[in-house]
């Protein structure tokens, strides 16, 4: 019981309103006991269409081969890997709330940390949809795995940027899902105990794995989601460097370039960010938890969005001055004319690139713009479309003009199938999302409540009452105590 | 398994503020807390209880640990004996490059490694059935077990938690272990409980 538990007044509360421990729950378990709304139904069948959609572009691909796209030389790489880099870019805002923030100690995490982390495992589960289907004979995927075979046994190659990729995604999805699902018990514990129907009470009952809120458990249980952080922000750094390797360590001018890795993560951050925002933005206005998430924790996001995209605009600077002070001519090649010249086949996506991702989001050094719903959510769908853009000017212009000029592509567009692809990931996506909505406690109950007593708006007003009476007791029972 | 049948004394708070105090009074007394469930997390109460502090970050080491000589020893078998494969002739023990696959190897590991010793632990898994005291406790009291041996007065207990702050006090006589089960069976719905 020390003082530190006191948070400054200055601080703006985390949760609004007049709440205690029971309205919490009460708030945040309401939407999982009502039956879902019109909109919700209208929403969840369009993303199942969009999945179906999805899944038959796969089909087609499956069956008549990668050709269904419009991949070919020299465009081996195509939507697909922009849109898994896009996929994963997004994920990392969900790990960079759970895990990076609690480290830091931001309070404010813990009203998107479980939505967010839920948006990183969905995101990854669609951006491994890309590679793997990529592969053209997906029945062989279990060549990337190094199992013992009778192909010699013939291993795989672990010098290899591309199964360092294998290894960061899988690794990354499974420790995202664990800490997600070990921060998700208690509060299924929460829906369980409060359950009206006996199904209820049988499924959140599995869930909760027999929780029972035992001191013991609560101490183990913050001890590994701690170990689990301090794991996560390594590992969250470690996967789009990883994946900025993929380009980085090969000899394609425009990828070759060192600057990748915290360039990747950045833009990866704000990308995940401006997502969290678009759906953050829904979420609290549908389910009506603006109280837990308010306008503070939108400001707060923006400024990691501000931050972020800051960063990527560096970046982007540096790698054109680089390629001039390189002097390397397939590197000034790649920048001024393949990316710079907005009059070549492609310098339009590079120059609406620079316009999402590093002039619009300067708007956010104001802080009304920062507290404007309206503008938040509008900035939040330019960034995501600009950062789509940033990988596929980094992926396409760089190939369609390799060194041979009579192997150009004059133009590469997608197929409808290669759309449709994405499109169903969009679906796989919001399908998981919409059920994730109805049937999971959107916001981490156990650490709203924790807050509650040091954040809460009615505590906070009566703080300072409480302050000075308890610094008396604090002396006489604790440091009285300690001799 | 179980721990067969045991009488409690269960005191229900509905203040963390009251709580510790209670505690502190309780072990005091010389009674024995069998465990306090709380909704969240509340800082400070293992130490009330006198619990020791979880080992479960050194069982996170040596699983990372565990992790790390893995990838290495098996990356070390695979390149330089058992298949030593010709990569632009760059050297077969090519330590440098194996970094990522190692490091994530190290994460994976400690991370999965945790968790089910954390589950191991409290005894968490699919199915897994447990005595709750109050179902509130997952929401908003504080619900204080103390176990009872054949010496204990009840009623004294009883008053004892009264005069320390309890809004709830009953005694019940509860599996300690767990079990496998399902919530639905044998357990009164909340809204039979309590009138919400």
């Amino acid at each position: 019981m020390s003082l530190l538990k006191y948070e400054s007044q200055q601080r703006e509360p985390l949760v609004d309103g007049n709440k205690d421990y029971h309205q919490v729950t009460e708030d945040i378990v309401r939407p999982i006991e009502m039956k879902p709304s019109r909109l919700w139904y209208i929403g969840f069948y369009i993303s199942v269409a969009l999945l179906l959609f999805g899944v038959y572009s796969i089909y087609r691909e499956v069956t008549y081969g990668i050709g269904q796209w419009n991949l070919n030389k020299t465009i081996g790489w195509g939507w697909d890997i922009t849109n898994f880099v896009w996929w994963v870019g997004i994920g990392h805002a969900g790990t960079l709330i759970s895990a990076i923030l609690l480290l830091f100690r931001q309070g404010w995490r813990t009203g998107v940390n479980r939505a967010a982390e839920a948006m990183t495992i969905f995101a990854v589960m669609c951006a491994g949809q890309f590679p793997i289907w990529h592969m053209g004979r997906v029945w062989m995927a279990m060549f990337v795995l190094p199992y013992p075979n009778t192909r010699g046994p013939l291993w795989v190659n672990f010098n290899s940027p591309l199964l360092w990729d294998v290894f960061a995604i899988s690794t990354y999805f499974t420790v995202s899902l664990l800490f997600w699902y070990s921060g998700l018990l208690p509060d299924f514990a929460t829906v369980r105990d409060r359950a009206k129907t006996k199904f209820r009470k049988m499924m959140y009952g599995v869930a909760a794995f027999g929780w029972s809120g035992s001191t013991k458990h609560w101490q183990r249980h913050e001890s590994l989601s701690l170990v689990l952080a301090g794991l996560s922000t390594p590992l969250v750094l470690s996967v789009h460097t990883i994946v900025s390797f993929d380009f980085a360590t090969s000899i394609v001018p425009g990828w070759h370039t060192t600057i990748f890795p915290p360039y990747f993560v950045a833009g990866a951050i704000f990308s995940g960010f401006a997502m969290v925002q678009t759906l953050m933005i829904v979420v609290r206005k549908v389910l009506n938890l603006q109280d837990y998430i308010t306008l503070g924790h939108i400001e707060a996001m923006n400024k990691v969005i501000v931050l972020t995209g800051s960063i990527v605009g560096c970046a982007y600077l540096t790698e054109l001055f680089i390629a001039w002070y390189g002097q390397n001519q397939y590197e000034q090649w790649a920048f001024f004319e393949n990316r710079g010249n907005l009059f070549s086949p492609y310098g339009w996506s590079y120059y609406l690139m620079m316009f999402c991702n590093v002039v619009s989001p300067q708007l956010f050094w104001s802080r009304k713009l920062r507290r404007n719903i309206t503008v938040t959510f509008f900035m939040s769908i330019i960034v995501n479309i600009g950062m789509w853009f940033e990988r596929f000017v980094i992926i396409v212009t760089s190939v369609y003009r390799d060194f041979l000029p009579s192997s150009w592509s004059t133009y590469y567009s997608p197929s409808i199938w290669e759309i449709g692809f994405y499109l169903g990931t969009f679906g796989l996506f919001f399908t998981c999302f919409f059920l994730f909505g109805k049937y999971f406690p959107v916001i981490a109950i156990a650490e709203i409540k924790a807050v509650l007593k040091t954040s809460g708006e009615n505590y906070k007003a009566k703080m300072t009452d409480i302050e000075k009476a308890d610094a008396e007791k604090f002396y006489i029972e604790e440091v009285e105590h300690a001799h | 398994m179980a721990g067969g049948q045991k009488k409690f004394v269960v005191g229900s708070f509905d203040d963390e503020a009251v709580l510790f105090p209670a505690v502190k009074k309780v072990r005091k007394a010389g009674y024995k807390i069998h465990d306090v469930y709380t909704p969240f997390p509340v800082h400070g109460l293992d130490h009330a209880m006198g619990l020791r502090e979880t080992s479960i970050h050194t069982a996170g080491f040596i699983y990372a640990v565990t992790g790390t000589t893995t990838a290495v020893t098996f990356m070390s078998w695979v390149f330089t004996k058992d298949w030593p494969l010709n990569i632009g002739g760059k050297p077969h023990f090519a330590l440098p490059a194996w970094i990522p696959i190692t490091f994530e190897l190290t994460v994976l590991f400690a991370a999965v490694g945790m968790v089910l010793t954390f589950c191991y632990l409290c005894n968490l898994a699919p199915f897994v059935k447990k005595h709750i005291f109050h179902p509130r406790a997952t929401d908003d009291l504080f619900v204080m077990a103390i176990e009872c041996t054949d010496k204990t007065n009840d009623a004294e207990v009883q008053s004892f938690l009264e005069n320390a702050g309890a809004k709830e006090i009953n005694v019940q006589v509860a599996e300690t272990g767990w079990w496998i089960g399902r919530y639905d069976r044998e357990q009164k719905l909340y809204k039979e409980e309590k009138g919400y």
